[in-house]
C-alpha cells in the first residue's frame, strides 16, 4: 500500500488494522501455529473497542487523541552503538549473580544480556523459548490477561511476538534478582514496540523480577507493554515495574499477576518518564491464603500524564492485601489514581487496606484519585483511604527555623514523602541509586 | 437465647408499615408523555406562559438525552409513556381555602402517618406542607410564619404570588439540561414546596415537607426551591411514604437550595418509600437531583438524609461552594435491606477560597441489599485553601449483601487539603458476646452497635427526626439479623 501525497496517512486504530493484515503474514511463518487464532482473536476484540474515549469510566481523565492522532511505524532495527550500550548500561543492576536480559527497541540485545542461568532457571526471549518450552508457554500466555474491555491488551496481543519469558522451578529460591529491560532509542519516525513478558513463579519458588522501561531523552515512541505473572502455590514474588521513559514518549503498561494458595506477591511501581504513561496492575488473589502488596509512587512534571490503574481481586477466602501508593506532582503534570478492591461473594475473612496520598507542588497540578471498594463479603475487613495536600507548612517552618535553607527544607521532606515506597524495594543498588534521583531531581528542581 | 443471626434475621424482615392505600376519588390524567400532557399539567394549575416554555424547553432537551447507565444499580428499562404524570384527589381539584375544608379522609391519612395537620401542640414547632400525589394538599402555620416574611407555600402558589422570585431562581442550581431524571421532572414537575426566608430573618420553626404517593402507576415529580437570604436561617424536613403496590413507581424529584451572604439552610431527609417486598417486588425508584448553592459568602448548606425506604436509590444531595468561606456538609445514612439498592453519595464542589466541606456517610447492607456511596470532591482551580474530610463507613449484615464505595477527588489547587477514609466490616461477633456476657440481649446489642455506627449522622438531625430515624432504622432493620 503507497500513500499518495493526496491521502493522509493512517492513524490510531486504522493504521493497526492495516498493520497488522500487513504483519500477519510475517507471523504465520513462524511455525507456531496455536498463537495464531489467538492473534487474530485479538485483533477482532480491539477493532470492536478501538481507542477508548474519556466516555469510558476507566479513562475518564486520561485523554488518548494525542496517541490516537500519530501513526506509529515498526519499531527501526538498531546497531548498537556506545551512546545506547551506554545508556542501556547505565540502568543494569550492580547486584553479582544478577539475570539480566536487555531489549533495544524491542529485539533481543545478547551483547547487553547475561543469562548464565542454572538450576533449571530459565530468562530468554519469549520468542526462542516458544521453540522448546512450547507446553508450558501455551499453558499460560495470553490466559491470565483478559482482552475485554483492555484495549491494549488485546493490541499487545495482536502483535505478539517477543518479549522476556522467566520461568522459576520448584522450590528454587534465587537470591540476586532478574532483570528485564527495555530501551528505546530515538529514530527518523515515531514507532511503537509491543513487548510481551511472561514471567512463572513454580510452587514454593522465589524471586524479585525487576522490569525497567527507558528511553534515550527526545525518543517519541509508544511502548505498549503487557506481562503475565504467574505465582505458584506457596510461592514468593517481588516484581519491580520502573519507568524511565523519554520525555516525549506514550508508555501504557498492563501487569496481570495470578496467586495460587498461601503464596505472596509485592509489586513496587515508579512511575517517572513519558509524557503519557499509564500503568494497570490487575492482581487475582486466586487460591485461599494469598497476601498481595502494591506499592506504587509516581512522580510528575512538565506536562506529564500519570496514570496508575490497580486492581486487587480477592476470589478466595482468607486472603490480605495491602497497597500504598503516593503521588508527586510538579509544573503542569497531572496524574490518576484509581485503586480498586473487590471481594467476591466467598472470599470471606478478606483483609485489605489501600491508601493513596498525593503531594501537590505547584499551582498548575492536578490530581484525580478514585479509591473504590466493591464488596460483595459480609466477614471482610477492608479499609481505603486517600488524601491530597501540599507540604506541611509549619514543618516547612520548623526546618527553616532551624537554619535549613527552603529547597534544602522542601527537597528533605519530598525525600521523606517518597521515601515510604522506595525504602520497601529490598534490592541495595535499586534502592540507593532510587533514593539518589529522587533527592537530585527535587534539590535541582528547587521547588 | 436467639443467636446473634437470628436476631438480626428477625430485625430486618419487619413490615412496611406505611402500606395502606387512601380510597379518594382521584383526577388524573392519562398515562403517556407528550407535549399535550405538559400543555394540560401546566393548564390545570393555571401556570403563566413563561413557566409552560420553560416546561417545553425542557422536554424537548429530555428528549435528546439518554438515561444514564453508570449508576451501580440494576432495574428493568422504565416505559415512560406508562406513567401517569399528574394526579390530584378531586376535592382539591379547587383549593381549599382553610383546613375545615379539606377531605376528612387526606386529613386521616395522615394522621396514621403521623404528621397531624391540624395545628395543635404535639408539633407546634413544625409548619407542614403537605403533598399528596401531584398536590399540596395543605401548608400550617403559614399565617405565623408570614409576619416575619417569610414565605412557606406550595409550589403552584408560589408561582401564582411570588412569580417573580420563582422565576429568578427556579432552574439557577438544577438546569433543565442538568441530567436525565432533573430534564424530566423540568418537563412534568406537578408540586412541591417553595420557601423563602427574608434578609435576616431567622425561621422560628422546622419547616418540613411530607410527600405521599396514593394513586397507582402515577409518578411524583415534585419540585422544591428553598431561598435563604442574606444572614438568613432555615431547617427544612422532608419525609416520604407511599402504599405497598407490586408495580415499581417512578419518583424523580428535584430540590434546590440557594443561600445568599452569610445565610443557612438545613435541609433534612428521612426517605422511608415503599421498598419493595422480600421477593424486591414493587417499590419506589426514587431517582432525585437534589443540589444546593452556597452562593454568598459564609454561607453554609448542610444535608442530612436517612435513606431507608425505595427500591432504588439513586441521589445525590450536593453543594456548589461558590462563595468564599462558605461551608458545605453531608451526613447520611443509607439502608438496603432485601433487595433494595441504593447508589448515594454527594458533591462537594470547592469554586470560593477557603471553603469547606465534611462528609460522613455511613451504609449498611442486609439480606441481598447493595448499597454504593459515590461521591465527587472538586477543588477548582481558584479555590485556595480549601478543605474536605470525607468519611464512608459501611456494615454487612448477611453474606448476600454489598458494599461498594467510589469516591472521586478531583484536586487543581495545592493548597486545597482533602482527605478521605473509608472501611467496611460487619458486626463483631467479639462485640455481640460483649454486649451478652454484660446481660444485653443480641436483639438490643445489635441495635445498639447499628446506632452507634449511624450516631454521628442521627445528632445532625432535628429532635423529633432523631427519635424517628433511630426507629426507622431498627423497624427496617427486623428480620436480617442473621
Amino acid at each position: 500500500m503507497t500513500a499518495s501525497p493526496l491521502t493522509t496517512p493512517l492513524v490510531g486504530k486504522e493504521q493497526f488494522l492495516a498493520e497488522f493484515e500487513r504483519a500477519e503474514s510475517a507471523f504465520a511463518d513462524n511455525g507456531r501455529g496455536w498463537l495464531q487464532p489467538i492473534r487474530r482473536e485479538a485483533i477482532h476484540r480491539f477493532a470492536q473497542m478501538g481507542f477508548p474515549t474519556r466516555r469510558n469510566e476507566q479513562w475518564r481523565h486520561t485523554n488518548l487523541a494525542a496517541l490516537e492522532s500519530q501513526a506509529f511505524r515498526r519499531a527501526p532495527d538498531v546497531s548498537l552503538n556506545e551512546e545506547i550500550v551506554a545508556f542501556a548500561r547505565s540502568f543494569l543492576l550492580a547486584e553479582p549473580g544478577a539475570l539480566q536480559i536487555v531489549f533495544v527497541n524491542g529485539n533481543f540485545a545478547p551483547e547487553l544480556s547475561s543469562l548464565a542461568a542454572s538450576d533449571g532457571v530459565r530468562v530468554s526471549p519469549l520468542a526462542m523459548a516458544m521453540l522448546d518450552e512450547g507446553e508450558l508457554i501455551r499453558r499460560h500466555l495470553a490466559r491470565h490477561a483478559r482482552l475485554d474491555e483492555r484495549p491494549f491488551v488485546a493490541l499487545n496481543t495482536a502483535f505478539l511476538r517477543d518479549g522476556a519469558f522467566v520461568h522459576i522451578p520448584k522450590e528454587r529460591r534465587l537470591d540476586a534478582p532478574i532483570h528485564l529491560l527495555f530501551v528505546s532509542t530515538s529514530a527518523a519516525e515515531p514507532f511503537v514496540t509491543h513487548p510481551r513478558n511472561l514471567l512463572i513463579a513454580d510452587e514454593g519458588a522465589e524471586a524479585k523480577i525487576v522490569e525497567t522501561y527507558a528511553g534515550l531523552s527526545g525518543a517519541a515512541y509508544f511502548t505498549n507493554a503487557t506481562t503475565e505473572l504467574v505465582v505458584g502455590p506457596a510461592a514468593n514474588v517481588e516484581h519491580y515495574k520502573l519507568q524511565f521513559e523519554s520525555p516525549a514518549a506514550f508508555h501504557l503498561a498492563t501487569i496481570q499477576v495470578r496467586q495460587e494458595r498461601a503464596s505472596r506477591f509485592a509489586s513496587h511501581t515508579l512511575s517517572t518518564g513519558g509524557l503519557l504513561a499509564r500503568n494497570d496492575i490487575n492482581v487475582a488473589l486466586a487460591g485461599e491464603g494469598c497476601e498481595g502488596a502494591l506499592h506504587g509512587l509516581y512522580l510528575g512534571a512538565g506536562k506529564q500524564h500519570l496514570d496508575s490503574h490497580t486492581l486487587l481481586e480477592h476470589a478466595s477466602p482468607r486472603c490480605s492485601s495491602r497497597e500504598v501508593y503516593k503521588g508527586i506532582l510538579d509544573g503542569e503534570s497531572s496524574a490518576v489514581f484509581n485503586g480498586c478492591i473487590q471481594v467476591h461473594p466467598h472470599a470471606q475473612k478478606t483483609d485489605a487496606l489501600q491508601s493513596n496520598k498525593c503531594l501537590l507542588l505547584s499551582d498548575a497540578a492536578a490530581i484525580h484519585t478514585q479509591p473504590q471498594l466493591k464488596i460483595y463479603a459480609d466477614d471482610v475487613k477492608c479499609t481505603h483511604g486517600a488524601s491530597v495536600g501540599r507540604l506541611d507548612q509549619s514543618a516547612l517552618h520548623y526546618l527553616r527555623s532551624r537554619g535549613i535553607a527552603e529547597a534544602e527544607a522542601r527537597a528533605l521532606m519530598i525525600y521523606a514523602f517518597a521515601n515510604e515506597v522506595i525504602d520497601g524495594f529490598r534490592i541495595d543498588s535499586l534502592r540507593e541509586r532510587l533514593g539518589r534521583r529522587i533527592v537530585e531531581r527535587f534539590q535541582r528542581n528547587g521547588v | 437465647m436467639p443467636t446473634a443471626n437470628e436476631t438480626i434475621e428477625r430485625l430486618t424482615s419487619q413490615d412496611y408499615k406505611y402500606g395502606f392505600v387512601t380510597e379518594i376519588e382521584e383526577d388524573s390524567v392519562a398515562p403517556g408523555l407528550n407535549e399535550d400532557i405538559i400543555r394540560l399539567i401546566s393548564h390545570k394549575k393555571g401556570e403563566p406562559e413563561w413557566l409552560l416554555d420553560w416546561r417545553l424547553k425542557a422536554y424537548r432537551n429530555w428528549q435528546t438525552m439518554e438515561e444514564p447507565k453508570w449508576s451501580n444499580v440494576t432495574y428493568p428499562p422504565i416505559d415512560y409513556d406508562a406513567v401517569v404524570y399528574y394526579s390530584a384527589p378531586k376535592q382539591i381539584a379547587k383549593r381549599p381555602g382553610s383546613l375545615e375544608e379539606v377531605d376528612p379522609k387526606l386529613l386521616e391519612t395522615y394522621e396514621r402517618l403521623g404528621i397531624p395537620l391540624r395545628e395543635r401542640g404535639a408539633l407546634a414547632g413544625v409548619a407542614v406542607d403537605a403533598v399528596f400525589d401531584s398536590v399540596s394538599v395543605a401548608t400550617t402555620f403559614k399565617a405565623q410564619l408570614a409576619k416575619l416574611g417569610v414565605i412557606f407555600c406550595s409550589f403552584s402558589e408560589a408561582v401564582r404570588d411570588h412569580p417573580d422570585l420563582v422565576r429568578k431562581y427556579l432552574g439557577s442550581v438544577v438546569p433543565y439540561a442538568d441530567n436525565y431524571f432533573a430534564g424530566l421532572n423540568s418537563a412534568v414537575f406537578s408540586d412541591g414546596s417553595f420557601c423563602y426566608v427574608p434578609k435576616g430573618v431567622r425561621c422560628p420553626m422546622e419547616l418540613s415537607t411530607y410527600f405521599r404517593i396514593n394513586a397507582a402507576q402515577t409518578g411524583q415529580f415534585e419540585r422544591t426551591l428553598i431561598i435563604a437570604d442574606e444572614g438568613a436561617y432555615v431547617s427544612y424536613l422532608e419525609g416520604c411514604t407511599a402504599p405497598m403496590r407490586d408495580r415499581n413507581q417512578l419518583h424523580a424529584a428535584v430540590v434546590e437550595l440557594i443561600a445568599l451572604d452569610n445565610a443557612q439552610i438545613k435541609y433534612s431527609t428521612v426517605q422511608n418509600w415503599y421498598p419493595g417486598d422480600k421477593e424486591g417486588r414493587g417499590g419506589i425508584y426514587n431517582f432525585v437531583t437534589k443540589r444546593g448553592k452556597c452562593a454568598g459568602v459564609n454561607s453554609k448548606i448542610s444535608w442530612t438524609q436517612v435513606e431507608t425506604g425505595s427500591a432504588i436509590t439513586w441521589k445525590y444531595p450536593s453543594c456548589i461552594l461558590l462563595g468564599d468561606n462558605s461551608i458545605g456538609e453531608f451526613y447520611s445514612v443509607a439502608l438496603t435491606n432485601n433487595y433494595q439498592q441504593a447508589d448515594t453519595g454527594t458533591k462537594m464542589i470547592h469554586i470560593g477560597r477557603n471553603t469547606r466541606s465534611t462528609i460522613v456517610s455511613k451504609g449498611i447492607s442486609a439480606g441481598h441489599g447493595q448499597n454504593t456511596y459515590r461521591g465527587l470532591v472538586q477543588v477548582a482551580k481558584k479555590a485556595e485553601g480549601a478543605r474536605n474530610y470525607s468519611q464512608c463507613d459501611s456494615m454487612l449484615i448477611g453474606d448476600q449483601c454489598g458494599a461498594h464505595t467510589f469516591p472521586y477527588i478531583d484536586v487543581r489547587n495545592p493548597s486545597g487539603q482533602v482527605e478521605h477514609e473509608a472501611c467496611t466490616s460487619k458486626i463483631g461477633e467479639d462485640q455481640i458476646f460483649y454486649c451478652n456476657q454484660r446481660g444485653i440481649s443480641t436483639e438490643d446489642a445489635v441495635s445498639m452497635i447499628v446506632n452507634g455506627f449511624c450516631k454521628q449522622v442521627f445528632r445532625e438531625l432535628p429532635m423529633e427526626f432523631a427519635v424517628e430515624a433511630q426507629k426507622l432504622l431498627t423497624v427496617s432493620l427486623e428480620g436480617s439479623v442473621g
